[in-house]
């Protein structure tokens, strides 16, 4: 345990150290790219919590990332910059949007889960595909960027950097609490055995729609985050194999474990980059290598550390 | 009679053509152990898990402390003061002992919308678990993954999950099943324990466990009550002889 304990605060050092290597090295490109792999960890954090605690696989977790963004995007196009406002927009809406889909979705399992989930998200992709007014397809410019009374300068890559740290780890540290609780315990519980649930009294819905509401509100956040960041909003946040792509990092990093989503996103995203910078064709070398590690890692990426048992 | 804690009236389910349960009726007095003994397929965890609320009946009625509770949830029955083990060992495998029996305290400790506070350190849920691990003699194995416990020790702890609900009425399908010989008379002699203190149904298929344990027997032969009476009764019964104990009388 100690040992991992000291890989992991070894991971948030290199974090907080990246910003002034990056610029010594002269790379600062860096710092972009990291922070776009912290946006996307906070992205499958939320979902860990559903998918890999809960049990319920959403194949439409994007959706947020869509409503989060647009909700800052939409704003800032009437002329409201204030961040605190937006992020708390973006924040609201997705968990209204979460209780929607979760109200119907929940109730069901398995590959039906998966199908509504998937489907409501398409309908979100559509509906930001039709609305002219906010560039249809093409999506719409982020001019200015969330302020936040003057205190938080996002047009500061390395300010904006360091918000996005505090909060991926904020996040893991909710979600670590939060499946440690009586809450968590039920999630984890009607994961494992929901008939044993049933019979000695959860009514597990309640729960899981809470459950799922928190990981959509969570994943909202990091759509505003992923908004300021690109400066652009598109429907293209919601597409289904962005979906794919968050679950596939929980999935690689480790299901159920607490550094395993965070792992997975930068294991993902900086193997795709270099591979992008190498050949257009990088999804042919990702697939494969992605197949050989669900395979070969059962645990995924978290499992490979020290004590990789998560209590 | 007046002091019936549950009672179930005609209760019916079919699968298809096939009547699992076909009219059957049954009374429990409070503090009485009632087996229900039967062939295979003779309709005996149909029957269990229609008054568990896990099958609503397809006509009938099920009244518990004088209640109609036969459209009930297995969850709202179970707050109502049921609670089962199943036929197949039914535990949260991947969390420790304790943990599984923390969870049935849990369950009965008020709503679990609480979000900060590591149930791991709730001493009024971990406390009563614990003693009750106690209990059933697994003290010893609070910490142990319920996956890595023998399969006598699992039916063990399925039992003390359903004891930690405080339960009214216990449902026991067949809780000795799989079990060695010193492990099935420790169980035994453990529900021998609880004889008078709980009302308890039990479905099984050894005999001797039926015979010890028994106030009444129901014989269930195609999802009809054959013969109901003391086990003595039902031993001296012919057509119970020749329909279950496989005898010709």
């Amino acid at each position: 345990m100690r040992a991992r304990t000291l890989i992991l605060g070894a991971c948030v050092l290199l974090l907080l150290a990246a910003p002034p290597l990056a610029t010594w090295i002269g790379q600062p490109y860096y710092i972009e790219l990291l922070r776009r792999v912290m946006i996307f960890a906070i992205a499958a954090v939320s979902l860990n919590l559903i998918l890999g605690y809960g049990g319920l696989v959403s194949f439409g977790h994007a959706a947020y990332l869509g409503v989060g963004g647009y909700s800052v995007g939409i704003l800032a196009f009437y002329g409201i910059h204030n961040g605190w406002l937006q992020w708390a927009v973006a924040i609201l809406a997705s968990a209204l949007v979460a209780f929607a889909i979760g109200a119907i979705s929940v109730r069901t399992r398995g590959i039906y889960f998966i199908m509504i989930t998937l489907a409501f998200t398409q309908m979100l992709y559509y509906l930001g595909i039709s609305v002219e007014e906010y560039g249809g397809d093409d999506g719409m410019r982020l001019k200015v960027k969330s302020q936040f009374s003057g205190l938080v300068d996002l047009a500061d890559p390395v300010t904006f950097y360091y918000l996005v740290l505090v909060l991926l780890l904020g996040c893991m540290y909710v979600v670590h609490r939060v499946v440690h609780s009586r809450f968590g315990m039920v999630i984890r519980a009607a994961k494992s055995n929901e008939a044993r649930s049933r019979a000695i009294g959860f009514s597990p819905y309640p729960y899981q729609l809470a459950a799922f509401v928190i990981a959509g509100s969570m994943c909202g956040l990091a759509g505003a985050l992923l908004a300021n960041h690109t400066a652009y909003i598109a429907p293209a946040f919601m597409d289904w194999t962005r979906s794919g792509e968050i679950m596939f990092m929980v999935i690689l990093g480790g299901m159920a474990t607490a550094p395993g989503p965070a792992l997975g996103a930068f294991a993902l995203l900086v193997v795709e980059d270099l591979l992008a910078g190498w050949t257009q064709h990088w999804q042919v070398i990702v697939g494969p290598l992605l197949v050989l590690c669900v395979l070969f890692f059962k645990r995924g990426l978290a499992g490979l550390l020290p004590g990789g048992k998560d209590g | 009679m007046a002091s019936a804690i549950l009672e179930a009236r005609e209760l019916r389910k079919s699968f298809g053509a096939l009547a699992a349960t076909d009219g059957v009726s049954l009374e429990l007095r409070e503090g009485e152990t009632h087996a229900i003994i039967g062939p295979n397929g003779a309709g005996k965890t149909t029957l269990i898990s229609q008054l568990a609320g896990n099958l609503r009946p397809d006509s009938g009625q099920i009244r518990f402390a004088g209640e109609d509770v036969t459209h009930l949830s297995a969850p709202a029955r179970a707050h109502k003061g049921f609670a089962r083990s199943f036929q197949i060992t039914s535990i949260y495998r991947d969390f420790s002992a304790l943990d599984n029996v923390a969870l049935a305290v849990q369950a009965h400790a008020g709503h679990s919308f609480r979000f900060w506070k590591a149930a791991h350190e709730e001493r009024m849920l971990r406390d009563p678990a614990r003693a009750m691990l106690e209990e059933v003699g697994l003290g010893a194995r609070a910490d142990v993954r319920a996956a890595n416990l023998a399969h006598g020790e699992q039916r063990q702890l399925e039992v003390a999950m359903a004891l930690a609900t405080r339960p009214r009425l216990l449902l026991l399908d067949e809780p000795v099943a799989g079990m060695g010989l010193e492990e099935s008379q420790r169980m035994v002699q453990f529900l021998r324990g609880l004889k008078g203190k709980r009302t308890i149904i039990l479905v099984e298929h050894d005999m001797d466990a039926v015979f010890t344990l028994a106030d009444r027997v129901s014989v269930l032969v195609y999802g009809r009550i054959l013969a109901s009476g003391t086990p003595a009764e039902m031993r001296a019964n012919p057509e119970v002889r020749r329909a279950y104990l496989g005898e010709e009388a």
